[in-house]
């Protein structure tokens, strides 16, 4: 086994799985990784399957370093890496020496970055996963749900790859172009007015700076909301729509369930691309048919493993 | 009646009723231990809702039209028996009436502080649905001269152990977390623990009563910020 000691966490940095599933009947929020996609890359690099535990990292400013020889790889945001100071690539795997010190500056452009080590970052699960919940005070490195913390160690495999290597660059998705995200309409659509529809997919909508892991609030003209009385269960991407008529969506550490009224759920893997944008930024929607929606996903499991 | 709907690319929504009752969660939770039975291998996670089973599926294995397929015999078995009216547990806690939005509650129910807390702890609750946050238990049975709708926007944090109204639900939130609800007092007592097992006392269909307590009593039983 190797380690990372934390030299600085940064301000939100968190340990994510592929999520705490089986216990949303008890209200225990999934939790995971704000853009899947990126941490799935990350795993990739190193050869683990795409559920294995990373390091969230948000907005960077993170030092960690090596207490032994090891294999780490950052994907997402566009954080300056260094390894004493000698500039790496982003979105690729490369090795550290002992005693060395890899710096993770503040991004230039998205929000979230991905650490991963071989075989993922050990911790203790807590109901099944080590997926950081501060909310709820479950998993992390301690088990009680809280952020990357000075002289943390993240401990992994060592590895032992022949060369370094990179997410080739058509794959490496672009965070600073305009954000057009894809929505399945459904859910209580139908008991909306049309022509709040059509305002939803027609306006640009701010993201506010209220927004966390629990969800993107919206901030545009107001939507008329119908009434919905009974909580049922949500998922990720769900567009709620409270009375105030600002949009929710939903993410990574959304509630189970929710009695604001939905108008239909951003595609996962869009919802990821959401989570990468700074606060203020422009949004705009458009409809996605559900087929192809579960088409593209299930590409993404095959390839990443789930 | 029933209706299944997808419930975005890797759910299914099944609406089982169009107003809850007071047999119908214990029924949802006999459905969704037939159907973890049944096609456990398939499905990933299963949230009863007060009216509703949402179905987290494996979208490698299965998806919302194979699945409703496997489901329709079992509902229609789940339809042909008879619903039970079993007790439930029945679950007494305290609470502090000291909540934020207690006047407010008063002024817009016409009724004084103290026949608010009259009316809200006189009342026996059912546990209709869990979820939103960890234990935190939809109770039903709420007095409809307390029935209010939800705040037009969230607050950003409501302190754990709130208990709260809305509609015609009541609830404690067993963490800090934001919230939707007017706060009427505080519980005392941890209602989720991830190391207890079960790691929330709650199940679907039991019954709750509430009684009031001064804030000494309060402190004493182990009540945090407030």
């Amino acid at each position: 086994m190797s380690g990372l000691r934390v030299i600085k966490p940064g301000p939100l940095s968190l340990l994510q799985d592929a999520g705490r599933r089986g216990w949303q009947h008890l209200g225990v929020s999934p939790a995971g990784p704000m853009d899947p996609l990126a941490a799935a890359w990350a795993n990739r690099l190193l050869g683990n399957t795409g559920g294995c535990a990373v390091l969230e990292i948000s907005l960077g400013g993170v030092e960690l370093e090596a207490e032994e020889a090891l294999w780490v790889a950052l994907t997402g945001a566009d954080m300056p890496l260094s390894v004493d100071g000698e500039p790496r690539l982003n979105w690729s795997r490369f090795r550290l020496e002992p005693g060395q010190r890899l710096q993770i500056g503040y991004a230039r452009s998205g929000q979230r970055s991905y650490l991963a080590l071989v075989g993922g970052i050990r911790a203790e699960p807590v109901l099944g996963s080590v997926a950081c919940q501060m909310r709820e005070g479950l998993g992390g490195l301690d088990g009680e749900g809280v952020r990357l913390a000075k002289g943390d160690l993240l401990a992994g495999d060592r590895g032992d790859f022949p060369r370094g290597a990179s997410v080739p660059w058509p794959w490496q998705p672009d965070y600073t172009s305009a954000q057009l995200l894809r929505v399945m309409v459904g859910g209580d659509a139908a008991s909306f007015d049309e022509q709040q529809l059509r305002a939803f997919f027609e306006n640009a909508w701010l993201l506010s700076p209220q927004s966390d892991r629990m969800g993107a609030r919206l901030a545009g003209e107001a939507l008329v909301a119908p009434q919905r009385q009974w909580s049922q269960g949500v998922v990720m991407g769900a567009v709620q729509v409270p009375p105030d008529g600002q949009p929710i969506i939903l993410t990574a550490d959304r509630q189970t369930m929710g009695g604001y009224p939905v108008l239909g759920w951003v595609h996962p893997l869009d919802v990821g691309r959401l989570a990468q944008c700074p606060a203020n930024q422009v949004l705009r929607f458009t409809p996605m048919k559900l087929e192809d929606a579960q088409d593209e996903l299930r590409a993404f499991y095959r390839f990443f493993g789930r | 009646m029933i209706r299944l709907e997808p419930a975005g690319a890797e759910a299914l929504l099944l609406v089982l009723a169009d107003e809850p009752d007071a047999g119908l969660p214990q029924r949802i939770a006999a459905l969704a231990e037939t159907l973890r039975r049944e096609l456990g291998h398939l499905l990933l996670d299963l949230v009863p809702g007060w009216t509703t089973l949402l179905l987290h599926y494996d979208l490698t294995r299965t998806d919302h039209l194979a699945l409703a397929e496997r489901i329709e015999p079992l509902l229609e078995a789940w339809l042909s028996v008879p619903a039970v009216s079993e007790s439930g547990q029945v679950h007494e806690i305290p609470i502090w009436y000291c909540g934020e939005d207690l006047t407010w509650v008063a002024e817009a129910c016409g009724l004084s502080i103290g026949e608010l807390v009259d009316v809200h702890s006189s009342a026996e609750y059912r546990v209709g649905a869990i979820g939103f946050s960890p234990g935190f238990a939809y109770l039903s049975g709420l007095d409809p001269r307390l029935a209010l709708p939800r705040r037009s926007s969230p607050r950003i944090r409501v302190p754990a152990g709130s208990l709260a109204i809305a509609e015609r639900q009541t609830a404690i939130y067993p963490q800090a977390s934001p919230g939707g609800w007017h706060l009427l007092g505080l519980c005392p007592w941890t209602l989720f623990d991830a190391h207890r097992e079960p790691p929330c006392p709650f199940a679907l269909g039991d019954r709750v009563r509430f009684f009031a307590i001064d804030e000494a009593r309060y402190r004493a039983e182990g009540g945090g910020e407030a």
